[in-house]
């Protein structure tokens, strides 16, 4: 890296059971890049351990934390994680399309990132076909 | 008895509860018991974010629960009790007097505890207040979800609720 790129931002993918591994794994096949994104898997977790892990990474400069539900445990101790500390912006629901998304614009600044993540996420939610 | 769960969860209120639960259960309201919780709103908040509208939550000490616990169970409506370690819902147990079932839903892995099954893992000391708990003739079993077997404390201490 030169001194003119910018080092792109660190976030955590946490979810149920494989998630997170898998829509990191699913990243670097579409786009040959993951390194970006740290996996936290809440199988066998507590509520304590997952906060702490959040904490871990958060210190060593994660600044996104993604999640797959807004009230699952680990939104739960995202948020208790990142509390009072503005650097740290959380995205929860997201999908492979937000993931995209933020592993494709490393150029931007976190919250940028997880803002334009989050509204690329929401995006790509389609009802196609079907009856109501 | 309108209080359909009594549970066990170091998550306290997340996903499998409220959804692999609450639904199914069409429970009204929990009861979330945690001393530290019942003096935290900004905790509390958190929690009642992962609940639907049309969930009560409420939010109780050891002490307020034991008091509450037979209008909770009064309530014509479906209800889940949940606490966050055993030391707390052995405490509820004793102090209310009227807890016959405890179910085991995710006591996850910690310094000084044994793995026991897939999501319990249980100090030395825990698994005398469970056997405690049941001497006292409190049904305890452990079940993550609904669709899973509910195993015998027996079987879950002798390690035969698979891992």
């Amino acid at each position: 890296m030169t001194n003119d790129e910018v080092a792109p931002a660190r976030a955590v993918v946490a979810g149920h059971g494989l998630f997170a591994e898998g829509m990191i794994r699913a990243v670097a096949q579409i786009t040959g890049r993951s390194d970006m994104f740290i996996p936290i898997s809440n199988a066998t977790m507590s509520r304590d351990s997952l906060e702490a892990a959040m904490r871990e990474h958060i210190a060593a400069g994660a600044v996104v934390i993604f999640t797959d539900l807004p009230a699952g445990s680990c939104t739960i101790a995202a948020r208790k994680a990142m509390r009072g500390d503005d650097r740290v912006t959380l995205v929860t629901g997201v999908n492979l399309a937000g993931l995209l998304d933020f592993a494709l614009h490393g150029d931007r600044s976190a919250a940028e990132a997880a803002q334009a993540a989050a509204e690329k996420a929401r995006a790509a939610i389609a009802v196609i076909g079907g009856t109501p | 008895m309108s209080i359909e769960l009594f549970r066990i969860d170091d998550r306290l209120i997340h996903g499998q509860v409220v959804v692999g639960w609450a639904q199914p259960l069409d429970v009204s309201f929990i009861v979330l018991v945690d001393d530290e919780v019942s003096q935290s709103d900004w905790e509390q908040e958190l929690y009642r974010m992962g609940v639907p509208p049309t969930v009560d939550v409420h939010f109780d000490s050891v002490e307020t629960a034991s008091a509450k616990l037979p209008g909770y169970m009064a309530d014509v409506r479906r209800g889940i009790l949940l606490t966050g370690d055993i030391d707390t819902m052995r405490r509820l147990v004793e102090k209310s007097g009227i807890v016959s079932r405890c179910n085991l839903g995710g006591i996850h892995h910690r310094s000084g505890r044994n793995q026991r099954m897939r999501y319990v893992f249980l100090s030395t000391d825990e698994e005398q207040a469970l056997r405690d708990m049941a001497a006292g003739g409190v049904e305890v079993t452990a079940q993550d979800v609904p669709a899973a077997r509910a195993v015998p404390l027996d079987d879950v201490l002798q390690g035969g609720g698979g891992k």
